[in-house]
């Protein structure tokens, strides 16, 4: 299966790969890997530039705690493919990316969130222009505790219960609980979405406990039956029966929405997002090739299968 | 026997050097934090470092109030020792006065492999046991509180409260217990009114030595006080550490920003708490030591 998929030229190498990418991102990669090995191996053939230098090396990617899912497996495809390119990916959020780009620590940011104002002032006095390019989509998922009754929420419903302004299940036709608000922390892309779509730019509520992990928000909702927190679609849905998604409603009274492919490609879905690559000017060949190999139709394909939204 | 002074001399220089590294670490640590710490309090001032509300990251201008991360750190601390101290205390008593030696030979060694255990699995533990426990026992909604972190505290304290003290238990003179003994003390009375008060310096220092492993302590508390900046004094909430939140945003932020700058204020009190805390410490020892 390994030969007829990859040419000879091009071993997989899973070795090479172990160290690098979390353990939970290596399994799920193996699992699409081996789904879409063809597919791959098919973009490889075309891909081989003649410029050998711009598939060597070594190219780190940070950032985005949502997408490192994704990216990890993107890596591991595109490594397969070119064996002596080093592709390393870490988490940390965001605005952890950004500060790396910006400090010149990492070659690509992963971000979950368009760049702020002043970390493009930041960029420039360090004489370093960014240039962004979207490379999937993704759905902010609300989830909750399967054994909470509560079936819809509103926009300014989720507003009030992280505003702070509401602390019990009852004020949103739940049972006589009270809330336990769960954040991730303020380097998270996805806090600052969050901060802008749902809270008006307004600031979180101060007893919000905030988490270090998108997978720690998930295994807290699990056991917390008051329990409210908010993860990428490809969270939720990798968490299966142990959380609960919660349909949004953009507008009291109006249909509930709940997160999918279709809702998130065709845009009804209140809280959807671009998910993007941030470089540093004057482009390094070696992440241009990569992001151009993300946005492929193979990459496109470890997109689908890895439970997040193509890029249009 | 010119050669051999110079030797010696060399000899002499060379172990200066190496006692003085570690002093001149710690003044490059304070002289790089107050570097990057300083320039908040020209702007945008110690006013901002004294307000209630740390939110770092806002679209509006953002807060770098401290007062809440301090309370959370004072009353992990505090509510750790009140726990840990009068165990401590015990323990050391029964190891350094009435412990037969077999005992003491079985005791030390287990209690010290407490601090072998990384800070890591201790969080984990508290994550995973004692976070649901606490939950169900106080009926909570959430078991990452105060509370349990400062319990997992008082296990990492522990070893160092109890060592301390018992080795200034243990350097109270026969000289100053006999007599308290001839005059008809039972030892337990001996051992409550003149042996442990003799030591209370050194008790002292085992208690700020345990008060600074706490204050410093990252992982444990990061991993299970739930990391709300709040400002209160209710075990039972969530509190956000100042070490914890050095930890969760050093990542983040840009060289140089506000942000950047109030970590390392955060950080200056940090350091000047344990560096106070440890110079208690030292001046009791070098009183206990005095006396006798």
């Amino acid at each position: 299966m390994w030969e007829a998929c990859f040419p000879s030229r091009c071993p997989p190498e899973p070795s090479r790969a172990a160290g690098r990418t979390p353990l939970r991102a290596r399994r799920l990669a193996a699992v699409c890997l081996f789904g879409c090995c063809s597919l791959v191996a098919a973009s490889c053939q075309r891909s081989h530039a003649p410029d050998a230098a711009v598939h060597e090396g070594r190219l780190t990617i940070k950032g985005s705690d949502t997408m490192v899912h994704l990216v990890s497996m993107w890596a591991e495809a595109y490594m397969a493919c070119h064996p002596d390119v080093d592709v390393s990916v870490t988490g940390g959020g965001s605005g952890t990316g950004f500060a790396a780009l910006i400090n010149g620590t990492t070659d690509v940011c992963a971000a979950s969130r368009a760049i702020l104002t002043r970390e493009r002032e930041a960029a420039r006095q360090q004489q370093r222009n960014l240039s962004e390019s979207v490379v999937a989509r993704d759905g902010l998922a609300i989830i909750v505790h399967p054994d909470n009754p509560v079936t819809v929420l509103s926009l300014a419903q989720l507003r009030a219960i992280y505003e702070g302004a509401w602390d019990n299940w009852q004020q949103v036709g739940g049972p006589d609980l009270p809330i336990v608000v769960l954040s991730r922390d303020s380097s998270s892309g996805t806090y600052l979405f969050f901060q802008e779509q749902v809270l008006g730019r307004r600031d979180f509520r101060r007893d919000a406990r905030l988490l270090a992990a998108t997978a720690a928000i998930v295994e807290d909702v699990s056991n917390d039956v008051g329990a409210i927190g908010y993860v990428g679609l490809a969270y939720a849905r990798d968490a299966g029966d142990t959380v609960k998604v919660v349909p949004i409603s953009p507008a009291p009274g109006a249909a509930a929405i709940e997160p999918s492919l279709e809702t998130v490609t065709s845009g009804v879905y209140p809280l959807a997002r671009p998910l993007r690559f941030y470089v540093a000017e004057p482009h390094d060949a070696r992440a241009d090739a990569f992001i151009a190999f993300c946005l492929s139709p193979a990459g496109q394909e470890i997109v689908r299968q890895s439970g997040y939204v193509v890029a249009d | 026997m010119a050669r051999l002074f110079h030797s010696d001399r060399s000899v002499r220089y060379g172990l200066l050097f190496a006692t003085s590294t570690s002093l001149l670490i710690v003044a490059l640590i304070f002289l790089f934090l107050g570097k990057e710490a300083l320039p908040f309090l020209a702007n945008p001032g110690l006013t901002q470092l004294l307000g209630t509300r740390w939110i770092p990251v806002s679209f509006d201008a953002g807060s770098f109030g401290i007062v809440p991360l301090f309370t959370g750190t004072l009353l992990v601390t505090s509510l750790s020792l009140v726990l840990t101290v009068p165990l401590g205390i015990g323990a050391a008593v029964y190891i350094a006065e009435l412990a037969a030696p077999w005992e003491r030979r079985i005791l030390r060694p287990l209690m010290e492999l407490l601090t072998a255990i990384p800070t890591v699995v201790i969080g984990f533990f508290g994550l995973v046991v004692l976070g649901p426990w606490i939950k169900y026992l106080c009926a909570l909604p959430s078991g990452m509180n105060a509370l349990t972190a400062s319990l997992l505290l008082a296990v990492m304290a522990f070893p160092t409260v109890v060592s301390v003290s018992e080795e200034a238990i243990r350097g109270v003179p026969a000289a100053w217990k006999r007599p308290s003994l001839a005059l008809g003390a039972t030892p337990l009375q001996t051992t409550w009114r003149v042996t442990v008060p003799a030591a209370a310096p050194g008790i002292l220092a085992a208690v700020s030595l345990g008060a600074g492993r706490v204050v410093g302590e990252t992982m444990v508390v990061l991993m299970v006080t739930g990391n709300a900046a709040q400002l209160t004094l209710w075990p039972l909430k969530s509190v956000r550490t100042m070490t914890a939140t050095i930890a969760l945003e050093m990542g983040e932020v840009a060289l140089g920003s506000h942000h950047y700058r109030a970590l390392f204020c955060i950080g200056v009190l940090l350091l000047g708490v344990t560096f106070g805390l440890n110079l208690v410490a030292q001046r009791a020892l070098s009183r206990q030591t005095q006396s006798h």
